[in-house]
């Protein structure tokens, strides 16, 4: 309840927090509101913004309405980046919590098997994933979840490394309490906080990712995406700047408004650590 | 004689959503040339905000409200930081408690040092060192030639803080504030700290400010003492008729829960059954680095440990920080794997058994820890944490609420208590949370790991008298783990005394304390502070203090 308290009394995160909202009531609802597809080719190309008032963002390069584009792009944008920071999450946490209680050689086993992962470039990886699997959805944030785990492991590694010590852990393996119930129930709890700070930034990071690979054509040719829609625009920014402008914008507001409420998270959850409640 | 450091009605406010509006409240001492004045208090009583206020280290958020520090015609509140800088460290100095933290980890012992005539005298690299190296021979340094170039890693807490001192009073202060400077350090490092100050003080003729908490320290030092409640100064006076007389209804309180040195008479009961609790040969070593080019480093935690409890019997285990005495509480526990030796509870073995097998004996021995603040889930109810041990044992979960309210209810906690979070608690109500989920399984015995040093001195006597109803009725054993041997004289039915993982003496308490037979021991009791008050004689004296209370 405090949490959610002082989030709230924070003016930053919750206009980061707005915005995203935003964004996901467009996402969610925007295509059965506008109507338009983003395929369909509607006017003459490079209608310049503001000029035609069916189309307001303009078309692009073949005449196909941006703004349409900007809505469907949305979707995929906050799928893929919930969705693979889920996945990234899901593996993550398990490694790290059984490294960091366990100790020992599972430890180590467990540690340089996330090292591999952390000493190849994670976009080169991801972009040799997506080109192996063929380019699709799935793939696509398939290979985004495989290069954003690591930081997880090691995040709640070192958590849970610091924690299996302390003393109420000690009583719970007193009281007979199996390891699976110390992990879930007494220690991952208390955990939870920079996870979830961590995970915010995640999702950001991972929009941009799948933004990037679509700029670099291998994103998925069946849906448009606002990396998709940069990358087309590329050859015509001379003549057609806001095709490349607009759904940069966009891009950067979604993972700026990420970033406010992941700050605000962690003034919210770790109030020691962001100094602001000292007393 | 004028005195050097004259507090007047200093009120110190808090910021808004603290518990009280005034960290301090009208205070008013004054500190004499060459005199040592005591401040005690438990802990949030103010007693080191007057301190911080003279020394400029109040935090930003708190302000002096109104009065002032007086020094040598300056109010050190208002004084311009120009100025006050000028006064710190040069004609005030501090020494603070954890003698780790308060020196640069990076600077050797002689720029450490050094650094305070660079700042404040115009003293040439040859005159800085000669003065440091004087000031180390002054404060007993054993070869301070060799301590100039070491780092504060590589020197004990007592040598630390020996550096801390020689910095302190590197320019001579006329006055030394002490904020807690033994309180982190084993009881025979402090005796030779709290005697050094004492003999420093006399020496330079310099006004000692020593904060504390601890009524032995103060019987062992100070000239003068100010006791602080809750930010209001209850009661000033000469030592002796402060610790004798006390006026205050808080001081008597205070001083009535000071532990006697002296063990009260007990029965010395012959124990028909067989012991409950056995530990024969039991070994554990740790060993530290090594690789293929240096050494490892061996610490010998227990080192061929014997002894036995009986139900009903408290068995107090004493000894200094590194005497092995917390290592042997977890091997019996089984929290650490001991290398080699038995355990036997009640006549079964458990040293060798694995976790499973272990699980049916877990219940019929448990640990009370010494942190209140970390021994609690903060995300559980209170209603959780007693009731986790026995559902994890098999007991229905209704049931084992219900058992949590009546275990509430015998640490004397309200039953509302069941649907709260632990950060709701005090320091004292939680360590009784502790001790009900101790005793959620009906143990045979208990091990209490300094369950009560973390704890005000007040507090510590309710959990004590706690502890010992509790055994009584339950009949316990109770293995006690403890530092302070004040505590150990009062609770415990027979000592040990530990060393460097040996026990190196092992009798009933009275005999202990009276007449020690091992030279360690004799030293350890020699440490005790104020040693030479409320023991034997003042004794009935104390007792009329407690029946005054009541």
């Amino acid at each position: 309840m405090n949490v959610i308290k002082s989030l709230t009394q924070n003016k930053v995160a919750m206009v980061g927090f707005g915005i995203l909202f935003m964004f996901v009531v467009i996402a969610l609802f925007g295509p059965y509101l506008y109507d338009g597809s983003p395929w369909r080719m509607v006017q003459r190309p490079f209608l310049p913004p503001f000029q035609n008032s069916n189309y307001i963002l303009g078309t692009d390069t073949l005449g196909r309405d941006v703004l349409a584009g900007l809505i469907y792009g949305a979707r995929i944008s906050l799928l893929v980046g919930l969705v693979s920071t889920t996945i990234a999450l899901l593996i993550g946490i398990p490694l790290g919590a059984y490294a960091g209680y366990y100790g020992g050689w599972v430890d180590e086993v467990l540690m340089r098997f996330t090292e591999i992962f952390q000493t190849v470039p994670s976009f080169a990886l991801a972009v040799v994933l997506v080109a192996i699997f063929e380019p699709s959805v799935y793939s696509i944030t398939g290979a985004i979840a495989i290069v954003s785990w690591p930081p997880v492991a090691r995040l709640v590694r070192g958590e849970f490394l610091s924690l299996r010590s302390q003393e109420y852990v000690l009583a719970a393996k007193l009281n007979g309490q199996t390891n699976r119930n110390i992990i879930m129930r007494e220690i991952l709890p208390n955990s939870l906080s920079p996870i979830i700070v961590l995970a915010s930034l995640m999702v950001a990071s991972a929009i941009l990712l799948e933004s990037s690979l679509s700029f670099l054509g291998l994103g998925d040719p069946e849906i448009m995406s606002w990396g998709y829609m940069i990358g087309a625009a590329k050859t015509v920014i001379r003549q057609a700047w806001w095709l490349s402008f607009i759904p940069g914008i966009a891009i950067a507001i979604t993972v700026l408004s990420l970033n406010l409420l992941g700050e605000g998270l962690n003034e919210a959850l770790n109030p020691k650590l962001s100094g602001k409640r000292e007393s | 004689m004028k005195p050097l450091l004259h507090v007047e009605n200093l009120s110190i406010r808090l910021p808004k959503g603290a518990d009280r509006e005034f960290a301090i409240r009208n205070v008013n001492y004054e500190l004499m040339p060459g005199e040592l004045l005591c401040v005690v208090g438990e802990s949030g009583s103010g007693k080191s905000m007057t301190a911080n206020a003279v020394m400029g280290l109040l935090p930003k958020v708190i302000e002096v409200d109104s009065g002032a520090v007086t020094f040598d015609g300056f109010d050190l509140t208002s004084l311009e930081e120009r100025r006050a800088r000028a006064l710190r460290g040069n004609r005030i100095s501090m020494i603070f408690q954890e003698p780790m933290t308060a020196l640069n980890p990076l600077m050797r012992v002689e720029d450490q040092i050094s650094e305070v005539f660079l700042i404040h005298t115009a003293m040439s690299a040859t005159e800085r060192h000669d003065r440091t190296l004087a000031l180390l021979e002054d404060v007993g340094l054993p070869d301070p030639k060799k301590m100039l170039r070491a780092y504060p890693h590589q020197l004990s807490g007592g040598q630390r803080q020996r550096v801390m001192i020689a910095m302190a009073l590197a320019l001579e202060p006329a006055v030394l504030i002490a904020d807690e400077p033994t309180t982190a350090l084993d009881v025979t490092t402090q005796a030779q700290i709290l005697k050094l100050i004492k003999e420093l003080q006399h020496k330079h003729n310099t006004a000692v400010m020593f904060i504390t908490h601890d009524f032995g320290v103060v019987a062992e030092i100070a000239d003068r003492v100010v006791v602080m409640e809750k930010g209001e100064m209850v009661e000033l006076g000469k030592r002796d008729e402060v610790l004798n007389h006390p006026q205050h209804p808080y001081t008597k309180k205070l001083i009535a829960a000071v532990p006697p040195l002296v063990s009260p008479q007990r029965e010395v009961s012959v124990h028909q059954e067989a012991p409950i609790l056995q530990v024969k040969n039991l070994c554990k070593t740790y060993t530290t680095g090594g690789s293929w080019f240096t050494k490892a480093r061996i610490v010998k935690a227990a080192d061929d440990v014997n002894f036995e409890l009986h139900r009903g019997e408290t068995l107090g285990l004493v000894g200094e920080s590194g005497s092995g005495k917390s290592t042997v509480s977890r091997c019996v526990v089984r929290l650490l794997e001991a290398d080699s030796g038995q355990i036997l509870l009640a006549g079964n073995e458990i040293q060798s058994l694995n976790s499973k097998q272990l699980m049916p004996f877990r219940k019929r021995i448990q640990m009370v820890f010494q942190d209140p603040y970390a021994s609690l889930n903060p995300r559980k109810t209170i209603g959780q944490i007693i009731a986790d041990g026995p559902i994890a044992q098999g007991m229905p979960a209704t049931d084992a609420l219900a058992k949590a309210a009546e275990l509430l209810e015998l640490v004397e906690l309200p039953k509302t208590a069941l649907d709260r979070y632990p950060h709701e608690f005090s320091g004292g109500q939680r360590q009784r949370i502790g001790i009900a989920r101790a005793l959620a399984h009906d143990p045979e015995v208990l091990v209490a790991d300094e369950a009560i040093s973390a704890l005000d001195v007040s507090v510590q006597a309710q959990i004590l008298e706690l502890i010992d109803v509790l055994k009584k009725r339950l009949n316990l054993a109770v293995l006690f783990v403890v530092h302070d041997l004040r505590v150990a004289a009062q609770v415990c039915d027979r000592v040990i005394v530990m060393e460097k993982g040996k026990i190196v003496e092992m009798g009933e308490t009275s005999q202990v304390f009276e007449a020690p037979i091992h030279e360690y021991t004799k030293s350890l009791i020699a440490s005790i502070p104020g040693a030479h008050w409320r023991s034997g004689v003042e004794d009935n004296q104390s007792i009329e203090i407690m029946e005054a209370q009541v």
